[in-house]
C-alpha cells in the first residue's frame, strides 16, 4: 500500500466515522437545537475529509475541481441552513431541553445578565 | 481499498438507519427535515466513497446537484415553517 493511498483510506474511515457521530447525536440528543448542532457540525467535518480523500485520489484535474466545488459549497450551505432551521423552530415555540440553564430571547431574560 | 469502502459503506448504512429513525420518531417538523437534509448528505458521502474506490469522476455530477437539493430543500421548509408562525 502505497502512502498516498494510506492516507486516502485514513481520510475516510475518519469521515466516516464523523457522520457516524452526527447520526448518533441526531438520535441522542433531547432538544432540537442540540440536534441541529451535532448535525451540521459533525456532517460537514465528515463531507470535507471525504472529499479531500476523493480529490487525492482522482486523476483527471476537472474532478478535483468539481470536489473541491462541491467542499466550498458544503462549507457556505450548512451554517446557513441549520441557523435557518433553529430560527424558524424558534420563532414556531418548539420547546427547549429541561436542562437548558439561560434563554436569553426568552421572555423572563435581562439583557446581559447571567 | 475495497476492505476500507466496505467498513465506510457499513458505517453510512448505520447512520443512514439512525437518520430514518429519526424521521419516524421525531417530535416536530423540524428534527424530520434535519434528519432529511442529513440522509441527503449521507448520499452525498456514500458517492464520494464509491467515486475514490473506483478512481473514476463519472458520478460527481450527481454528488454536487444532491448537495444543492439538499440546501434548497432544507431553506424552503424553513421558510415555511416560519412562514406559519406569522399569519
Amino acid at each position: 500500500m502505497s502512502i498516498g493511498e494510506a492516507a486516502t483510506s485514513l481520510a475516510l474511515l475518519t469521515g466516516c466515522v464523523f457522520v457516524l457521530l452526527a447520526a448518533l447525536g441526531l438520535w441522542r440528543f433531547d432538544d432540537l437545537y442540540s440536534r441541529i448542532h451535532a448535525a451540521t457540525k459533525a456532517i460537514t467535518l465528515g463531507v470535507l475529509l471525504v472529499i479531500v480523500a476523493a480529490a487525492l485520489r482522482m486523476t483527471h484535474l476537472d474532478d478535483t475541481l468539481k470536489l473541491i466545488l462541491a467542499a466550498i459549497f458544503q462549507l457556505l450551505t450548512a451554517p446557513v441552513s441549520g441557523h435557518m432551521l433553529g430560527r424558524a423552530a424558534y420563532w414556531v415555540g418548539t420547546p427547549l431541553s429541561p436542562h437548558t440553564v439561560v434563554d436569553q430571547l426568552g421572555p423572563g431574560a435581562d439583557d446581559g445578565e447571567m | 481499498m475495497e476492505i476500507v469502502a466496505v467498513i465506510c459503506h457499513t458505517m453510512l448504512a448505520l447512520s443512514a438507519l439512525l437518520y430514518v429513525a429519526r424521521v419516524a420518531f421525531g417530535p416536530s417538523l423540524a428534527d424530520r427535515v434535519i434528519a432529511l437534509d442529513c440522509l441527503l448528505i449521507t448520499g452525498v458521502v456514500a458517492i464520494g466513497v464509491e467515486a475514490t474506490r473506483t478512481r473514476s469522476g463519472t458520478y460527481l455530477d450527481v454528488l454536487l446537484v444532491v448537495a444543492l437539493v439538499a440546501f434548497i430543500g432544507t431553506t424552503a421548509v424553513a421558510r415555511f415553517i416560519e412562514r406559519q408562525s406569522q399569519p
